[in-house]
């Protein structure tokens, strides 16, 4: 189970996209997978064959662990060198017939493992004893003595409860988890249920409010609340860290878009309804070329110190229908044409809110873009995602009173704020940033 | 408390160990006439370390002895000096070179007063280097305090910070039973705050260091400030390492351990020791032995990799803990 | 396209942009685009399938036009021949 975000924990494998046998190559689509915030195609890490599934669909497993096995393609096998050997006629020395009529194991249904088809000793024993399930069930529950002890006074069967721990052993955390949860003799059944249900989750917005009088409305209702209980605390915990850590300072200033949307506008009119442009591509482009101009705010604190990103990669904050947010990344936002820019967020998002993104595209972004702006607020002040360094925030985009050669006009306006880490910058380059997406923005035909 | 802070308060002033240990040894030979220090070159060449410089000038030879080379007569001298009413304080270069003397340390020192039928005392302080870190190689850089801490009769101490660094010897002399004082190499040059409403320090008790809720890390000496930061590191992830500094090995004082992890439930001891037959073999055991209940992982350690200590920079850092072992034992205690 | 035929292929077009949005409980004359929480880019993608299924350019200043599913009737009925129910 890869790592899909730095505050993933555990995630759910909901589909298997290829099977025991297939050929995979590095960077294939090999499964989905959902995490507390969203649904994600996992690409495979390496090249050759699926020898076996570890992980059954409908499983939530902790980070790490490892959910298929993969074998480097097996090279074409030469044939044996040594002479021909009788079909069927086994081949088995003294010793290995006599442990063979000891242990009451006719040899000639045996198949021969060792060198040119010879039946050896332990073909025999392996007939003789077969060998227990590849994954037996435990027959003792690993627990820590805390987590025992707990489960004692709370009355929890340890066996039903899923362990957290390493090597899937119950801790004391997952002994509460059990007592707190508890609602009936069904529990197990139904938090499978759940999960189960939360996987198929695919169509959001809506189902769950208003009118959810169907039995599928309620069950993804009830889906979506444990999911979203989840996702509240893996938010909770990043954004309690944020606060914990990150010194942030706050800039904001109003920018004048009367330029850049005339621009698009006249670019829309000309274009073909599929490539028009939405405002936010323009934001959007200019906040990654003005991340490249500044790039001590595009990067990553880590092990006490900024570490500066190669490229620019855009998180962006997509609201998910029916609650819940995704930020996948904008990879080159800065060095693309704006067309590409509008192509590929459009693709994102709706990826992001239909279907699925993938792995790649959720990692590690470089400077995350918060956009509230259809809720129609003026202003967003963000937190920032650790171990990014800063956040920009766009209101909507509003028409206010503005000084024209000196007069007063009313002119399309955004306030964009940006929220950064004391310890990785200080004010003046929070202010150099604001002030190059400003002047990108007078300059649409140079996005 | 392992702090006695003194009524007037104080004020704060920055020093390294060096200097704290000095000033130290300072003050105890001016409060009592009965105190003297003596070792290989702590006189005219102001200790192998530096420890005792300007001493000689200031105490003069009679109180600041230069001796031969020999921790066996030496030791021994001072062990008679001891058992005659003066307050010897020994220094000894490392402590590799003290198991020349540990035939006086532990058949005599240590067992006087129980062989004399509580009669004769033994009230000697025996100071020591130890540890690994400054590329001394095999002969100058064993961590071997778990060895004394495993004789009865005997106090054992590790200062690891500035306020043990001063004012431990001051307690070590009032003891009437023979102590031995270990200060790891690597300390020497650390600077620091003494803490000026501090006027003396006891010998029994372990101190939190850091306060932390998801694991304690026990430790004590020169792996005092590695563990530390890796308790930085660590709360970078919000993870929270609760430092535990031993102080003493001997007694143990294994109630601020046990209730340590009575808040945490995860304990890591980090010991620059090798692993087999450490004290943090020992400590482990308490763990088990006392709080295995409070358990909910596995307890972890961090130690020397169980060879000669290496010359080579690299090696050396390698065979040694090192902050990202402790934090990745502590990752795995916390998994 | 008369103006049942356009409100159809309007609200299949709607809730092909919008998967689980439900219209029935969004009044005809009320707009849509703020009821069913669509931010410019479902917005431009039911422009985009509207354009699709009706041929028509539906440039971007007629947007206001388009705000409800009235005035999206209208609009499509209108420039694709079929009768308005009312005078425009």
């Amino acid at each position: 189970m890869p790592s899909l975000g730095a505050d993933m924990d555990e995630g759910t494998l909901v589909e298997w996209l290829t099977t025991v046998g297939a050929e995979v190559a590095r960077g294939e689509v090999v499964a989905v997978v959902e995490t507390a915030k969203s649904t994600i195609e996992v690409e495979c890490f390496e090249s050759g064959t699926v020898t076996e599934l570890l992980v059954e669909p409908g499983t939530t497993v902790p980070v790490g662990t490892p959910l298929a096995v993969i074998s480097p393609t097996a090279p074409v096998r030469p044939p044996p060198a040594r002479g021909p050997v009788p079909a069927g006629d086994a081949t088995a020395t003294p010793l290995v017939r006599h442990q063979a009529a000891e242990e009451g194991v006719e040899l000639a249904a045996l198949h021969g493992s060792g060198r040119g088809g010879r039946i050896t000793r332990s073909d025999v024993s392996r007939a003789a004893h077969p060998a227990p399930s590849r994954h037996p069930a435990p027959s003792r529950v690993h627990a820590s003595p805390l987590a025992r002890r707990l489960a004692e006074s709370l009355g929890v069967d340890l066996s039903a409860v899923r362990g957290s721990g390493r090597h899937g052993a119950v801790k004391a955390d997952d002994v509460r988890a059990a007592a707190g949860s508890r609602t009936g003799p069904d529990q197990a059944a139904t938090v499978k249920e759940a999960s189960v249900a939360a996987g198929a989750r695919r169509a959001p917005k809506a189902a769950a409010s208003d009118t959810g009088t169907s039995a599928a409305a309620a069950a993804a209702a009830s889906a979506s609340a444990s999911t979203s209980t989840s996702d509240r605390a893996a938010i909770a915990r990043l954004m309690s860290r944020a606060k914990r850590e990150i010194p942030h300072y706050y800039l904001s200033t109003t920018i004048d878009l009367a330029a850049a949307l005339e621009w698009m506008r006249r670019q829309n009119s000309t274009r073909p309804v599929g490539e028009r442009l939405v405002p936010a591509a323009l934001l959007l482009k200019a906040v990654a070329s003005a991340a490249r101009e500044v790039p001590e705010l595009n990067g990553h604190w880590t092990d006490g110190r900024f570490v500066a990103a190669a490229g620019v990669r855009l998180g962006t904050a997509v609201s998910v229908r029916g609650g819940g947010l995704v930020a996948p990344a904008l990879a080159d936002a800065d060095r693309m044409p704006l067309t590409d820019v509008m192509a590929t967020l459009k693709d994102l998002v709706s990826r992001a809110r239909h279907g699925r993104l993938r792995a790649s595209e959720t990692a590690d972004p470089t400077l995350t873009v918060t956009n509230l702006g259809d809720q129609g607020v003026e202003s967003v002040f963000g937190v920032i995602y650790p171990p990014q360094v800063a956040m920009v925030g766009l209101g909507r985009v509003t028409e206010r009173p503005v000084a024209v050669a000196g007069m007063i006009a009313l002119h399309p306006t955004v306030t964009a704020t940006l929220s950064a880490d004391h310890r990785a910058s200080d004010g003046a380059t929070g202010a150099r940033f604001l002030t190059t997406l400003d002047r990108l923005l007078q300059h649409p035909e140079d996005l | 408390m392992n702090a006695r802070r003194s009524a007037s308060g104080g004020s704060t002033a920055s020093t390294t160990y060096r200097e704290a240990l000095r000033d130290g040894l300072r003050e105890a030979l001016r409060t009592d006439d009965r105190v003297f220090l003596m070792g290989e070159d702590v006189g005219r060449y102001g200790g192998c370390f530096g420890v005792s410089l300007g001493l000689l000038e200031e105490f003069g030879p009679d109180r600041i002895r230069d001796t031969p080379l020999s921790e066996s007569a030496f030791v021994g001298a001072g062990i008679g000096a001891a058992l005659g009413g003066l307050r010897p304080v020994v220094e000894i270069m490392t402590v590799n070179f003290s198991l020349l003397a540990l035939d006086q340390i532990l058949n005599n020192a240590a067992t006087l007063l129980h062989m004399s039928g509580g009669q004769l005392s033994v009230p000697i302080v025996i100071r020591m280097t130890t540890g690994a870190g400054r590329q001394l190689a095999a002969q100058h850089s064993h961590s071997l305090e778990g060895w004394y801490a495993h004789i009865p009769g005997i106090r054992v101490l590790t200062p690891a910070t500035m306020d043990d660094a001063r004012h431990m010897l001051a307690a070590a002399l009032d003891d009437p039973d023979p102590v031995v004082m270990f200060e790891h190499g690597s300390l020497y040059n650390e600077e620091g705050v003494l803490d000026g409403t501090v006027d003396s320090v006891d010998l029994d008790s372990a101190a939190v260091r850091r306060l932390g809720t998801d694991v304690s890390v026990i430790t004590y000496g020169g792996s005092l400030p590695k563990a530390l930061a890796a308790a930085e590191t660590l709360a970078a992830d919000g993870i929270g390492a609760e430092v535990v500094d031993l102080r003493s090995l001997r007694p143990l004082d294994d109630a601020t351990v046990l209730a340590s992890v009575a808040r945490t439930h995860r304990a890591v001891i980090v010991d620059e020791a090798w692993r087999s037959g450490s004290i943090s073999a020992e400590v482990a055991a308490r763990i088990a032995e006392r709080s295995f209940y409070e358990l909910d992982a596995p307890v972890q350690r961090v130690c020397s990799q169980e060879v000669p200590i290496p010359y080579a920079r690299q090696l050396e850092e390698a065979a040694l803990p090192q902050p990202a072992s402790i934090v990745a034992a502590v990752r795995q205690a916390v998994a | 396209m008369n103006r049942e035929e356009a409100l159809e292929t309007i609200r299949a077009v709607i809730e092909e942009a919008v998967p689980g949005a439900d219209l029935s409980a969004v009044p005809s004359d009320e707009n849509f685009r703020e009821r069913l929480e669509m931010d410019s880019l479902d917005f431009l993608a039911f422009v985009e399938a509207l354009s699709g299924r009706t041929g028509l350019a539906l440039p971007e200043q007629d947007y206001p036009a388009l705000a409800t599913l009235d005035g999206c009737a209208d609009y499509v009925a209108g420039h694709t021949g079929g009768a308005q129910s009312e005078p425009a």
